[in-house]
């Protein structure tokens, strides 16, 4: 098997959730929307798991609105507030992922005035570029993750969102990356929309959810059926939603004890980067996820690294699943400032529950043969 | 408690499950990422894309996945409506009273962006036919969406003689196919529909995973509804969830391998639930005179009130109608198209069934069926 530090791309499902889905895979089989007896247990299931998802975000469960995943939540976020509201301009920031930068585009294709909201180097959002632009009337929707997905870099939510709400603009945070690794507020930080993903906290692929302010005036995108308050149409994913409840509910107990042991090895791994030459950790001055570290390798293009380091069995990644097989530079690095040919180089390496010492030990000895076969050694000692 | 609600969801085939659960525990990756392990996750996406596409006669890159049928009725026809329609000044569908909610109501949004919509009456047995289609195309049709099978009735519409008058016309043709996989003979290689919709969980596989069939030749166009990473031939973003996508093509190959012992099951369960019901008069069958399938059963009972008669039967999960409608407790709209009146429509009982089912089942569910409603017309000041 090889070892694998990709976890920011997905995640293994945890085997507690696994059990918790199996009832609902192979036993009672219902359709939630079902009066019947088995219609109503199902029923129950997902009204339960909607709690768990509920305290995982710092929200109540009338607050969330489970979707298929991810990137529909997002989209639904986007398309819901501009589908409600007169045109306005819609910011967000310059480190999101593609399923909020694209329907943005789309909506500026369609004429409404899409701005970016500047990161620094660090990936942080430039609170007062953003200030400015909140500053100039009017603004339908500002969508700024909580973490990001590519450097780990964590940014100061209650505020942004606290500054938008003074301006009385709705805004959304993608938190698909932060659940489960730092608490979440929804209700606290002042949010009207927040996203989640499960299978990201070790939950299974295919559900995620859109935590909703009720007060917010949002236009389903999925029609037909009435599910989910009427927001999002579609016989409910009974047991990947129960999996999602129950990722959920383990990411809220064991918050601290993961975030301890993630911290210990990725200080070990960028105590050990730290003697490669040429290797450079990205964000470092930020607060950040404490499972993710990326760094780049100048002058080694990183599809040639991850290649070697997949054919000597380390399963990580540039940055965005989502735009593998690319040859393009990643837009977040691009908007940190780098180089292309420093982004054209980035690796992530993400942690997740199962991984060891020993494999970050495996995992830097590899790539410490892998820059010195390339030419990238130690300094020699002239003249030793 | 006898399980006879098919139509609403099926129980996962024991198959499929053990397809599905190696995704759920060991191979987890994102089929998206470049590794080892993400390359094999996305083998696993395309095997099941093949056998998805051999089951209805497809090509494997005409299936797209999405997150279940209705999301597939959204994609279809939103899609195929901003493609064609705002930009090539074709804005008129004809679809048919008696469609699911997922078409009705997105053609209602549409009708709000100013698409004009024919719904058409079925006939007595519940059918749509090809001729009444053909009468009702207008200069601008864009698209004819209708469903194969009707999930209340088990109507067979007339689409396998539509589809080629309608391709000749170069007109756009979506079918709901979520509730004719397994249960009709489907073969896209010989009938010219241009878009359909799929489902897993009503076709044995699992809850949360749909496809939708989109034509190479001619090619049908559409504008994507979710958006963000460029997944699906960029129809369709979001993160694949593998152990869902291997559940629906498990699922589709044995459909497609059990379609004729199914429904030859599925004929003598009905045979056995129309004994049983027995002399019982006031009984009238709805949508059965025309081509129907077989595991669906839909009766009227006269003289007893629909809510009176359900609540009297705690040992059946039976429905009234569509599980999407259940909710609202109103008669099925359905029925109504059928011209049943809104008291025979209230007291009706959907009846389906399928591999879990034997004929003790129905014989069992028929008697008390009968029982229940003499004892209810006993009661009844009006029924003599």
């Amino acid at each position: 098997m090889p070892t694998y530090l990709d976890h920011n791309a997905t995640t293994p499902t945890d085997p507690r959730v696994l059990e918790a889905m199996l009832p609902y895979l192979s036993g009672p089989y219902a359709n939630p929307s079902s009066l019947h007896r088995y219609g109503r247990a199902a029923r129950d299931a997902v009204e339960q798991a909607r709690a768990q998802v509920a305290a995982l975000a710092g929200a109540d469960a009338g607050q969330v609105v489970f979707t298929s995943g991810g990137t529909e939540a997002n989209n639904l976020a986007v398309h819901g507030v501009a589908s409600g509201a007169p045109r306005g301009r819609l910011l967000y920031s310059a480190i999101e992922h593609p399923c909020i930068d694209e329907p943005m585009r789309a909506l500026a294709d369609a004429g409404w005035p899409v701005e970016t909201i500047a990161v620094d180097r660090d990936a942080r959002i430039d609170i007062d570029a953003y200030g400015r632009q909140l500053s100039e009337a009017p603004v339908r929707l500002v969508s700024c993750m909580v973490a990001n997905n590519e450097t780990g870099t964590v940014q100061d939510t209650a505020r942004l969102a606290g500054m938008a709400q003074e301006a009385g603009v709705v805004f959304h945070a993608d938190a698909v990356q932060a659940a489960g690794k730092l608490a979440l507020s929804f209700q606290q930080w002042g949010l009207q929309l927040m996203t989640l993903s499960a299978h990201k906290i070790f939950g299974p692929k295919g559900a995620g959810a859109l935590v909703v302010d009720r007060g917010l005036d949002l236009v389903p995108q999925l029609r037909g059926g009435g599910q989910e308050r009427g927001l999002r149409a579609g016989t409910e994913n009974v047991a990947g939603i129960v999996g999602f409840g129950e990722a959920a509910a383990l990411a809220v107990a064991e918050l601290e004890t993961r975030r301890a042991r993630w911290l210990a090895l990725r200080t070990r791994l960028e105590d050990a980067l730290g003697g490669l030459p040429g290797v450079r950790p990205l964000a470092v001055n930020a607060p950040r996820t404490p499972n993710t570290l990326q760094f780049t390798v100048p002058g080694i293009h990183s599809a040639t690294l991850l290649g070697l380091l997949d054919q000597k069995g380390y399963a990580v990644s540039s940055g965005s699943a989502c735009a593998s097989g690319s040859d393009e530079a990643s837009p977040v690095l691009l908007a940190m400032g780098l180089s292309n040919d420093e982004a054209l180089c980035a690796i992530r390496v993400s942690l997740g529950l199962g991984n060891t010492e020993q494999e970050i030990d495996g995992f830097v000895a590899t790539l410490k043969q892998l820059l010195a076969s390339m030419g990238l050694a130690m300094p020699a000692v002239v003249g030793a | 408690m006898i399980y006879l609600d098919y139509a609403a969801t099926t129980p996962l085939d024991p198959a499929v499950l053990e397809a599905m659960l190696p995704h759920l525990s060991g191979a987890h990756a994102n089929p998206a990422s470049d590794h080892g392990p993400g390359r094999r996750a996305r083998l696993a996406v395309e095997q099941s894309r093949a056998q998805v596409a051999r089951a209805i006669g497809a090509e494997v890159g005409e299936i797209i996945w999405t997150s279940g049928a209705t999301e597939s009725d959204n994609l279809a026809i939103k899609g195929a409506l901003e493609f064609y329609g705002e930009a090539g000044g074709r804005a008129h569908i004809v679809t048919s009273r008696t469609e699911h909610k997922a078409v009705l109501d997105t053609c209602r949004y549409l009708e709000t962006r100013g698409v004009r919509v024919t719904y058409l009456q079925p006939g007595p047995d519940g059918r749509v036919g090809a001729a009444q289609v053909m009468a009702a195309l207008e200069p601008d049709t864009c698209l004819v969406t209708l469903m194969w099978v009707n999930n209340e009735t088990g109507a067979i519409n007339e689409v396998e003689a539509l589809a080629p008058l309608l391709a000749e016309r170069g007109i756009l043709f979506h079918v709901d196919a979520a509730q004719a996989v397994g249960r009709v003979p489907i073969d896209l290689s010989q009938t010219p529909i241009s878009l359909m919709s799929m489902s897993g969980h009503k076709a044995y596989g699992p809850k949360g995973i749909g496809a939708l069939f989109v034509r190479r030749r001619p090619r049908a166009r559409l504008a994507p509804q979710l958006h963000g990473g460029g997944h699906e031939q960029g129809m369709r973003s979001g993160t694949l969830a593998t152990h869902q996508i291997v559940g629906i093509g498990a699922a589709f190959e044995l459909a497609a391998e059990r379609r004729e012992p199914d429904s030859a099951h599925a004929l003598r369960l009905r045979a056995a639930l129309l004994q049983s019901i027995g002399s019982l008069d006031g009984v009238f069958r709805n949508g059965g005179d025309g081509a129907c399938v077989p595991h669906i059963l839909n009766l009227s009972f006269e003289g007893v009130d629909g809510e009176s008669l359900r609540a009297g039967l705690p040992g059946l999960a039976v429905s009234s109608g569509s599980a999407c409608s259940a909710a609202t407790q109103e008669p099925s709209y359905v029925l109504r198209a059928l011209g049943r009146s809104d008291a025979l429509a209230g007291a009706s009982l959907r009846f389906s069934y399928g591999r879990g089912t034997d004929e003790t089942d129905t014989r069992e569910a028929g008697a008390a069926v009968a029982a229940e409603v003499l004892r209810l017309r006993e009661l009844s000041p009006i029924w003599d």
